[in-house]
C-alpha cells in the first residue's frame, strides 16, 4: 500500500535520513520505534510532503502512484490522514469545528455529520466538551480529538506520530485500545512510538530506526527476542553482576 | 449638540471601522500590516468611477463589478506579489505592501491624475434628514448601516461556513490546516480578496463624503489602522469597536478642543489605551498550557 525507498532527507546540510526503504502492507499496523532524534517524526513529515523540497533523493508510493514531493493537500486526499506530534490541533476552535475541519474536503455535509457523531461514540468525553476551545482540554482529551480529526477524512491509512506522548498510563492503554479498534475497521496504521512496550502489542510488524538508518525489523515477537531490544527499548536487564548491578554499559551490536 | 456630534462621530467610525476590519482580516492570517490597503481600496473606487463616468453603466451595475474587481485585486496582489517571497519574513512582507501601495499610487497618479473628481454616488452628504432634534445626511446613515450589515456578514461568515472556519484554522495553524487537505494559499489569496472588498466598501462610502483623488484614503488608513490596533489588531469585533471609538473621539476633540489637532488625536487614545490594556481592548487570547 505504502513503499518508501531508499528516502534520505535533509535539513540544510545537515542528514536527518540516510536511505530508508519500508513497505507497508493493506491492514497493517507497522510501528516504528527509535529514540529521540532517530528521526522519526522526519520520515513521517517527509512521506506527507511537509518539508519543503524533500526527499532529497528515494521514492514514496501510495497504492502504486509516486507521491513524493507533491502537496500535502493532495496526499491527505489520496487518503492519508495523520496525527501530527504534540496533536497539534487548532486550539482556539471548538472541539466539534476541529473534527469539521478533518472532513474539509469531504462534499457530503452528511455524511460529515454522521461521522462527527461516530467519533462521539468512540469518544463519549468529547461530546460534552464539543463546544469547548479544543485549546482548554487536557492532554488526553487534546489525543482524542486529534485521532478523532484525522479519521473524519475516512483515511485509508492513518500515520500517528507518538500518540502516548505525554499521557497517563490509563490514557495510554485508551489510546491504544482505539488503535485496535481503528485498525479492526479497515485503516492502515503506520505507528511511530517511544512507548516501545505498547506499540510492539499492537503492531505486526516493526522497525528500529536510529540515526536516520533502520537498523533492525522483524515481527514484534522477534523483536521482543532480540537483546538490544530487550535491554533499550523494553528495559529488561539480561546481564546482571552478583551485587544485583550492571558490570559494564552494554553496546548495540547493530551500529 | 452634543450628541449630533457624536452622531456624526460614529457615521465616520463606521468606514475606520470597515477599514480596520479590512487590515484584521489580513493581520490574523499571515501576520501582515497591510500599508497597501487604502491604495487597494481607492483603485477600487477610481473603477466605479471609470464605469459610472466613463462607461456610463447604472450604479446597481457598478457596484457589484466593482466588488468583483476588489476581490480579484486583492488575491492578485498576494498571488502576484507576496506569495513570491520565499520564505519572508513578516518585517520583509510589510515593505512589501509598502511598495505595493508605492506602486499602486503611481498606477494611479498616472492613470487619472491628481486632480480632484467627484463620485457621482447616488446619496450625498448634503441631503438631510431630521430624526428628532438632530440633523443625519442619508450618507451618514447608510454608512452605518451598510458597516453594520458588513460586520453581520463577516459574523456569519467565520462562524458558520466551512470556509470561514477554514481561514481561521488556517490562522491558527498552517502546516495543521494543511495536513486537514485545506489548501492554504488558496486561503490565504481568498483572505486578501474578502479585505479588499471590505476596504472597497470603505472608500465607496468615504469618497462621496470628500473627493476622489489618489490622497483619498490616506488618512482613514491610518485612522483604520489606529482602530485595529486599539482593539487588538487581532480582534474583529475589537477592530470594530475601535473604529466607533476613534471616530466618536476625533470629532468631539475636532469641534471643542482644537481642529488642527483632530487627526493627532486618534494616537493619543491608541497610547492611552494600550499603557491600560497592552494587548489591546478585546484582544482575547488562549494563554498555552505547557
Amino acid at each position: 500500500m505504502l513503499k518508501i525507498s531508499n528516502i534520505e532527507t535533509l535539513y540544510g546540510k545537515v542528514y536527518a535520513l540516510r536511505g530508508v526503504s519500508m513497505e507497508v502492507s493493506q491492514g497493517q499496523v507497522v510501528a516504528i520505534l527509535g529514540p529521540n532524534g532517530a528521526g522519526k517524526t522526519t520520515l513521517l513529515k517527509t512521506v506527507m510532503g511537509l518539508i519543503e523540497d524533500q526527499p532529497d533523493k528515494g521514492t514514496v508510493e501510495f497504492l502504486g502512484r509516486r507521491i513524493d514531493r507533491m502537496e500535502v493537500e493532495d496526499i491527505v486526499r489520496m487518503g492519508i490522514s495523520c496525527v501530527p506530534e504534540g496533536r497539534d490541533l487548532f486550539e482556539e476552535l471548538t472541539v466539534r469545528e476541529n473534527l469539521l475541519m478533518g472532513g474539509y474536503p469531504r462534499r457530503d455535509s452528511n455524511g460529515v455529520a454522521q461521522d462527527i457523531e461516530r467519533v462521539y461514540t468512540l469518544f463519549p468525553v468529547l461530546k460534552q466538551r464539543q463546544r469547548q476551545w479544543a485549546g482548554t482540554l487536557s492532554g488526553g482529551e487534546q489525543q482524542m480529538v486529534a485521532i478523532g480529526r484525522a479519521l473524519m477524512a475516512r483515511p485509508k491509512m492513518l500515520f500517528l506520530d507518538e500518540p502516548s506522548l505525554g499521557l497517563a498510563p490509563v490514557m495510554v492503554r485508551k489510546i491504544f485500545q482505539v488503535i485496535r479498534e481503528i485498525r479492526d475497521s479497515g485503516v492502515t496504521i503506520l505507528l511511530v512510538e517511544q512507548n516501545a512496550r505498547m506499540a510492539l502489542n499492537v503492531a505486526d510488524y516493526a522497525f528500529v530506526l536510529e540515526n536516520g538508518r533502520f537498523v533492525l525489523e522483524g515481527t514484534p515477537s522477534r523483536l521482543m527476542q532480540d537483546e538490544d531490544v530487550r535491554e533499550f527499548y523494553l528495559g529488561i536487564k539480561s546481564e546482571v553482576s552478583v551485587k544485583g548491578y550492571q558490570r559494564y554499559k552494554r553496546k548495540k551490536r547493530w551500529r | 449638540m452634543l450628541w449630533q456630534i457624536v452622531i456624526g462621530g460614529i457615521a465616520v467610525g463606521s468606514a475606520y471601522a470597515l477599514i480596520a476590519l479590512a487590515m484584521v482580516i489580513i493581520y490574523k492570517t499571515s501576520e501582515v500590516l497591510n500599508f497597501a490597503q487604502g491604495d487597494m481600496a481607492c483603485l477600487s473606487t477610481y473603477v466605479t468611477f471609470m464605469l459610472l463616468h466613463g462607461y456610463g453603466f447604472p450604479f446597481w451595475v457598478s457596484l457589484p463589478l466593482t466588488l468583483l474587481f476588489a476581490f480579484v485585486l486583492g488575491a492578485c496582489c498576494e498571488f502576484l506579489f507576496l506569495r513570491r517571497a520565499k520564505d519572508p519574513t513578516v518585517l520583509g512582507l510589510i515593505i512589501m505592501t509598502l511598495s505595493l501601495e508605492m506602486i499602486l499610487f503611481g498606477l494611479l497618479s498616472w492613470k487619472w491624475g491628481s486632480d480632484q473628481r467627484e463620485l457621482p454616488f447616488p446619496i450625498t452628504s448634503y441631503d438631510t434628514f431630521t430624526i428628532g432634534s438632530f440633523y443625519v445626511s442619508r450618507l451618514e446613515v447608510l454608512t452605518f448601516v451598510v458597516a453594520l450589515v458588513m460586520m453581520a456578514l463577516l459574523f456569519l461568515f467565520f462562524r458558520y461556513t466551512k470556509t470561514g472556519i477554514a481561514i481561521k484554522a488556517t490562522q491558527l495553524n498552517r502546516d495543521s490546516a494543511r495536513l486537514m487537505g485545506i489548501r492554504t494559499n488558496r486561503i490565504l489569496m481568498g483572505t486578501w480578496g474578502l479585505s479588499s472588498v471590505v476596504g472597497a466598501v470603505a472608500a465607496l462610502l468615504i469618497a462621496p463624503a470628500s473627493t476622489l483623488d489618489p490622497y483619498m484614503m490616506w488618512d482613514p488608513l491610518l485612522k483604520g489602522f489606529s482602530s485595529a490596533v486599539l482593539g487588538g489588531m487581532t480582534s474583529l469585533p475589537g477592530a470594530a469597536a475601535g473604529g466607533y471609538i476613534v471616530g466618536i473621539v476625533e470629532n468631539l476633540f475636532g469641534t471643542y478642543v482644537s481642529i488642527e489637532f483632530k487627526s493627532a488625536v486618534a494616537f493619543a487614545i491608541i497610547v492611552l489605551i494600550l499603557c491600560i490594556k497592552p494587548s489591546g481592548l478585546l484582544a482575547r487570547h488562549y494563554v498555552k498550557k505547557v
